[in-house]
Parts: structure tokens; C-alpha cells; sequence
């Protein structure tokens, strides 16, 4: 390992690369069973079982879904823009995934002398005995969600359907007004550790500091309008299936259905993700377990929070939605911003 | 943006939440709805014109499938029709039976309309409850008249059968989960700022212009006309029972919820009510023209065999006459006009269907508010597309 490129040892990069191999399959398989998670949950919450019949307890269920929706037939609308409708799901599934290069899922780990931190945009520096990651992490995050909008956005468009163009309009709407909300609600966390970088921010969350705490409003505020950027229940407007169908993805079938559906399951991960560094600690946790256990298990339990709403709510109208996000988050968020800066600093 | 223009969107007759086969072309600026016209007939299957070439029991069935999610009302409304025209008096017991089991089809309906409301509205786990408590009454039906839908189970004159041995437990059974339930429904969707937002001020129809449009029953009271027929026309006994009718206030679509809830505990009282005055005694009117004879005779004797054989085959001669006879389905005033010309095949029936008329009043009810407001409007309506189109 004695090659450098760009001044850094080889070893770097091939722990990226293992790196991003080992949080893309682990993402992969957690949207994969996320699905099967949701049904078996809100299928219990509902005196019911869920998927039972393929392999132990349905646990092959994502398998054999994946393999139908691939075997299925693709059907694209005679009357769709056919560009357009196959660049959305692309649109909508890989801002998604790529969220995750700037979380740090885990503690420094140590490979043959080099430190490895555990977080795909980063490396540590030798000389200055830190870990350097992308100093705006949090942006690059929002900035991903804004562009996934564009994916439903254009999917609603293209697909030249009316139900899937008000799916569209929803989502739009939706997505810019909430966006507002979440960016202005994570402000506090910046206010309070001084820092874009998402490494900054978990390490001042150590010993239980977690910004949860200290920020409980901006925490809440930000985790429900994460689920209003995802569309999930009480925000599924986009996709209300007693209203619209099917909303956006109407048209959809096969594979292209199938990136839309990872699409929000990935969305969810990585939001849950999101409001685990940010708010609940990060990788921090007690001793007896490695800092990724305690990431992973803080994450699948905002995911099975975000379920539980689903199996308890019920949908937003649209014109609710809205004045909730701009007369009820909005001044919230600006009010947190305040108390935030006369008390906290 | 001087020139505005209006996007039309067919709802139905394929759509997750018309319930059924209804058809709505809707006129749409962006989300607000300009214009709703329904479109009916899918499943018409000419209900009123093939009574007229059957015998007064051969129709029974038929009724089955108007109100499908309430078939005991049907079939009670429709005998206690042609009983007014033969003008026969029917055993206190049957009576009573026939009370038991129309409050259960109440209780069925409405926890048909509460779990479909919800789930409209986007509420998945109260359907699947709701389900689940429907699923005991769907059991007791199957085991009173052996199907658990398409009962069939009165006959004109009485019931078709006793009940079995052990029917009053199961029924004490069911009811006596039921308070519970309702409060699990209520404590998942009464004060849940989501459910409200969505009802309080969804659907308004003011008392005058419900009673304009025609329409009864639940959605009636939730305007808060106060007028229930098993009070106010009592039949089949319901004079004896201490029950209160729920009127609601703001005429929106949280006060028929609210409405609708009361009635189903209503309902539980009455049928307690019924169950401690069931008392042994026949099951069939004595008027062997018009009933059938007992069963051992049928089967023991040559003389019940033909006895059930001429009402089997010929049915029996109708008094020449015509009448109105209407009851409070759980969906609202379901009336049946029948005119005999003395044969033993009605001469014309014609049934007043509450949710035909319920359903005239949605454009009413939903011009000017968004497609997530229609869909609740359709749930509050609580329409049966079998007893629109019959």
C-alpha cells in the first residue's frame, strides 16, 4: 500500500470504495425489507398477519415482488412524453441513494494503521489528526431532496394522465413548502454546533448531548416535515390512492413502478438517517455496542415510528397541507430560530 | 389567464373509493370541483321489473340485492309491504326476531360505512377493525339463514326458520363487544385534529335543502332533521323500545359521523331490549293461504307436502290493492310500493332506494370544495351502488 494519488494513500480509496459497496447493498436490502417491515407491522397493528406465505414468516416477500416487477411488462402510454417518462424514476431513485455519502454511520475504525472513519465522503487526515468530510454535508443533503421532486414532478407530467398530473401538482407543492420548513428547522442544530459537517455535528452530540434534547421543537418540526418531503402518511397526498388513484405513478408498471417504490422507501431511510445524525446522537451510544449498531438501531426505530403513523392517521387535504407547512411550521421553525439564538448562544 | 380552463376527470366507474360502480364526471379547476355529475346504471339488473313475473316469496331474494351490505333491512321492508297489502298479523316472537336481526344489518351497514369513510380519508386501520367486528354478524347471519350475505331469512308471514338453540347468547355475545370497539373507532378518529380538519365543514347540507333533495336516514338527522321511522312510523314493534335518535347540528360530515356512531350503540340497546322480551311462541303468522306449514308436516304428511308445494309453486293471491310501506334501512328511508291486481304476482313494485336519493345531493354537496372533500362526501353518503341501479 505504499502507492499515494492526490497525496493520499491507496488504502483510502479502496476503503471508499468498500465503503460505499457495503452502504449501497445495506441500503438496498433495508428499502428491500422495509416493504416487507411495513406490511408485517401495520399488518400486526391491524389484527392481521401480512405476507406469510413465501419462506418463513413471508420473508421472501421482497424477493418475489422484485422478481414480478421485473418480469412484468413495461407499458409506456402511447400519448406520454416517452423521455421524460423514462428519465423520472431515474430522477427520483438515485438523489435517494447517494444521500447517504455524507452520513457517518459509525466511529473511527483502525485497518492495517490507517483510521477509517465511517462515512463515505470522508477520509482522515493524518496530519491534522481529525477527520475531514465534506464541510457542507447538511446542504448537499437538502439540495438532493430538492432534486428528487423533479422525478414525481416529471413523472406526473409525462405520463400525460390527468389523475397523475394532480399527483404531480401535489407533490410540487408540497415538496417546496416543506422544504422551507425543514431547512429552516435544522438552522438551530447549525446555530448550535457551529458547523455544516455532519461529523461536526455528531461529535458534539456525544454522552447523550443529543440535539434531540436540546432542540426538541426543531427535532419535531424537522422529522415531520421529513415526512411530508417523503409522501408518506398523513402526507401521501401525491399518491392518495382513494383520491387519485394512484397519483404520480398511475402510468407506471414493472421496473419503472418498482424505482418509484424503492425511491420511497430509500427516501425514507435516508430521511430517518438524516434526523438520527442530526437529532438523536448520530453513531453516539452506550459503550457495550459498536457505534453502527447504535446508528442502524436509531434509524429502524424512526422507520418503524414513520410506520406507526401510517397505521394511525389519516390523510391530509391538500389546502390543510399547505397552511400547516406555511402558517403553522414556518413561523415555528423562524420562532425556534430566535429563542434559539438569544438563549442557546 | 384571462381564459380558464376546466379539466374533466371521470371518476369511476372504476376508482378506488366510488364504492362500487359509481361513474362521477367531474369538472375540475386545478383541485376545486365546478361541476359533479353522477352516472348510474352499472349494475342494473332490473329488480323491479323481474318481480313482476315472480311470486311475492320469490322477490325476497331479489331484495337481498339491493342494499347487499344490508340485506335483513331489505327483505323486511319488502315483507312487511306485502303483509300490509294481505293485512295479516305476525307473531310477537317473529316480530321480535325480526327487530334483533335489523339492528344487526344496521350494525353491519354501518360498520361497512365507517371502515370505508376511513379508509377514504385515508384512516387504514379502522376499516380493517371494523371488518373484523362485521365478520361475527356476517357469522350469526350464516348460521340463522345459512348465508352470510344474501340472508333470504324472512318470509311473508315470519321468519323461514327458528333460530337455533343458542342464538340469544351468541347475539349477547357479539353486542356485548361492541361498546368497546366503538370506543376503540372513536379514540382513533373523534378527536384526532386530522379526522376533524377533514370532516368539520366537509359536505354541508343545510336541513331545507336536505329534506329538498330527499334525503333520509343518517345523513338526514346529521343536518339535524329530527325524523326516524322506527319512531315515527313505528313498524314490526319497534314502539316498544326505549331508543334515542341522534340529531347532529352543523349538517357537515363529522356530525353524521357522530350521528352514525350514536346509532350503532343505539342499535346495541335496542336489540338488548329485544333479546330480553324474546319470548317463545310461533315463528309464521296462522294463515296457511299465505305461510308455509311447519316443517315436520312437509315432511311427515302428504297433506303439509302439498300444502308447501302450492305456496312453493303458485305463491298465493294478493289482496287487489296498492300501499306504501317504508322502514329506516341503516342508509335511510328505503320504501317499497307494491300493486296487487289480485294475483299472485305483484302488478308493479317500485322501490324508493335511500341512497338513489342521498346520492342526488352530492353535487349539492361537494360543488366548490376539492376531489379529497368528494371523497368524503361519497363516504358520508354511505351509498350502496345495488340499490341505486336495483
Amino acid at each position: 500500500m505504499g502507492f499515494e494519488l492526490f497525496g493520499l494513500p491507496m488504502i483510502y480509496y479502496i476503503a471508499m470504495i468498500v465503503k460505499v459497496l457495503v452502504v449501497f447493498v445495506f441500503v438496498l436490502l433495508t428499502v428491500a425489507y422495509a416493504t416487507y417491515a411495513e406490511r408485517k407491522i401495520i399488518g400486526h397493528m391491524q389484527v392481521r398477519l401480512g405476507p406469510m406465505r413465501t419462506g418463513w414468516h413471508g420473508l421472501l416477500q421482497p424477493i418475489a415482488d422484485g422478481i414480478k416487477l421485473f418480469f412484468k411488462e413495461e407499458i409506456v402510454p402511447s400519448q406520454s412524453d416517452k423521455f421524460a417518462f423514462l428519465l423520472a424514476p431515474i430522477i427520483a431513485l438515485i438523489p435517494a441513494f447517494i444521500g447517504f455519502a455524507v452520513i457517518p454511520f459509525g466511529d473511527t475504525i483502525e485497518v492495517m494503521g490507517y483510521k477509517i472513519p465511517l462515512q463515505i465522503a470522508a477520509f482522515y487526515d493524518t496530519a491534522a489528526g481529525k477527520v475531514v468530510d465534506l464541510n457542507v454535508g447538511v446542504l448537499y443533503i437538502l439540495a438532493l431532496a430538492s432534486v428528487g421532486v423533479y422525478g414525481i414532478v416529471l413523472a406526473g407530467w409525462a405520463s400525460n394522465s390527468k389523475y397523475s398530473l394532480l399527483g404531480g401538482l401535489r407533490s410540487s407543492a408540497q415538496m417546496i413548502s416543506y422544504e422551507l420548513a425543514a431547512g429552516l428547522a435544522i438552522i438551530s442544530v447549525f446555530m448550535m454546533s457551529e458547523s455544516l459537517s455532519l461529523q461536526k455535528i455528531v461529535a458534539d452530540q456525544a454522552g447523550f448531548g443529543w440535539y434531540a434534547f436540546k432542540q426538541p421543537l426543531a427535532f419535531i418540526l424537522f422529522f415531520i416535515c421529513s415526512i411530508a418531503e417523503i409522501n408518506r402518511t398523513p402526507f401521501d397526498l401525491p399518491e392518495a390512492e382513494t383520491e387519485l388513484v394512484s397519483g404520480f405513478c398511475t402510468e407506471y408498471s414493472s421496473m419503472k413502478y418498482a424505482m418509484f417504490f424503492m425511491a420511497e422507501y430509500a427516501n425514507m431511510v435516508t430521511v430517518c438517517a438524516v434526523t438520527t445524525t442530526l437529532f438523536l446522537g448520530g453513531w453516539h451510544g452506550p459503550g457495550f455496542l459498536p457505534g453502527w449498531v447504535w446508528f442502524i438501531a436509531k434509524v429502524y426505530f424512526l422507520i418503524f415510528v414513520c410506520m406507526w403513523i401510517r397505521a394511525t392517521y389519516p390523510r391530509y387535504r391538500y389546502d390543510q397541507l399547505m397552511r400547516l407547512g406555511w402558517k403553522v411550521f414556518l413561523p415555528l421553525t423562524l420562532l425556534n430560530i430566535v429563542v434559539t439564538g438569544l438563549i442557546a448562544r | 389567464m384571462a381564459n380558464k380552463e376546466v379539466m374533466t376527470v371521470n371518476m369511476g366507474p372504476q376508482h378506488p373509493s366510488t364504492h362500487g360502480v359509481l361513474r362521477l364526471v367531474i369538472e375540475l379547476d386545478g383541485e376545486i370541483i365546478e361541476k359533479i355529475t353522477p352516472h348510474i346504471g352499472y349494475l342494473h339488473r332490473g329488480v323491479e321489473k323481474l318481480s313482476e313475473h315472480r311470486t311475492y316469496h320469490q322477490t325476497i331474494p331479489l331484495t337481498d340485492r339491493l342494499d347487499y351490505l344490508a340485506p335483513m333491512s331489505n327483505n323486511l321492508g319488502y315483507v312487511l309491504a306485502v303483509e300490509k297489502l294481505l293485512g295479516i298479523e305476525i307473531p310477537e316472537r317473529a316480530q321480535t326476531i325480526r327487530v334483533i336481526m335489523a339492528e344487526l344489518t344496521r350494525l353491519k351497514s354501518h360498520l361497512v360505512w365507517i371502515a370505508c369513510h376511513a379508509l377514504d380519508i385515508g384512516a387504514m386501520t379502522v376499516f380493517i377493525y371494523a371488518f373484523r367486528e362485521r365478520e361475527a354478524i356476517m357469522s350469526l347471519y350464516e348460521k340463522i339463514s345459512g348465508a352470510r350475505m344474501t340472508s333470504n331469512y324472512f318470509r311473508v308471514g315470519g321468519l323461514s326458520s327458528e333460530v337455533y338453540d343458542g342464538f340469544e347468547k351468541d347475539v349477547r355475545e357479539i353486542i356485548d363487544t361492541f361498546p368497546a370497539h366503538f370506543d376503540t373507532y372513536e379514540g382513533l378518529l373523534t378527536k384526532n385534529t386530522i379526522w376533524m380538519q377533514r370532516t368539520i365543514g366537509n359536505g354541508v347540507i343545510s336541513a331545507e335543502d336536505a329534506i329538498d333533495y330527499g334525503i333520509t336516514g343518517p345523513a338526514l338527522r346529521g343536518s339535524g332533521v329530527d325524523w326516524d321511522l322506527r319512531r315515527d312510523n313505528p313498524y314490526s314493534g319497534y314502539e316498544k323500545y326505549n331508543f334515542t335518535v341522534p340529531v347532529g347540528e352543523k349538517c357537515d360530515t363529522y356530525d353524521r359521523y357522530k350521528v352514525r356512531l350514536v346509532e350503532m350503540r343505539e342499535a346495541v340497546k335496542i336489540i338488548r331490549q329485544a333479546l330480553d322480551s324474546l319470548k317463545p311462541g310461533p315463528i309464521l303468522a296462522d294463515d296457511p293461504q299465505v305461510c308455509y306449514p311447519p316443517k315436520e308436516n312437509v315432511y311427515n304428511t302428504i297433506e303439509g307436502l302439498i300444502h308447501h308445494f302450492k305456496i312453493a309453486s303458485e305463491g298465493f293471491p294478493v289482496p287487489e290493492g296498492e300501499v306504501y310501506q317504508s322502514v329506516e334501512a341503516p342508509k335511510g328511508e328505503l320504501g317499497y310500493y307494491l300493486v296487487s291486481d289480485g294475483g299472485n304476482k305483484p302488478y308493479r313494485m317500485r322501490i324508493r332506494p335511500p341512497s338513489f336519493c342521498n346520492l342526488g345531493a352530492i353535487e349539492k354537496m361537494a360543488k366548490g370544495a376539492m376531489i379529497a372533500d368528494l371523497v368524503a362526501v361519497i363516504g358520508t353518503l354511505d351509498i350502496v351502488l345495488g340499490e341505486i341501479d336495483r
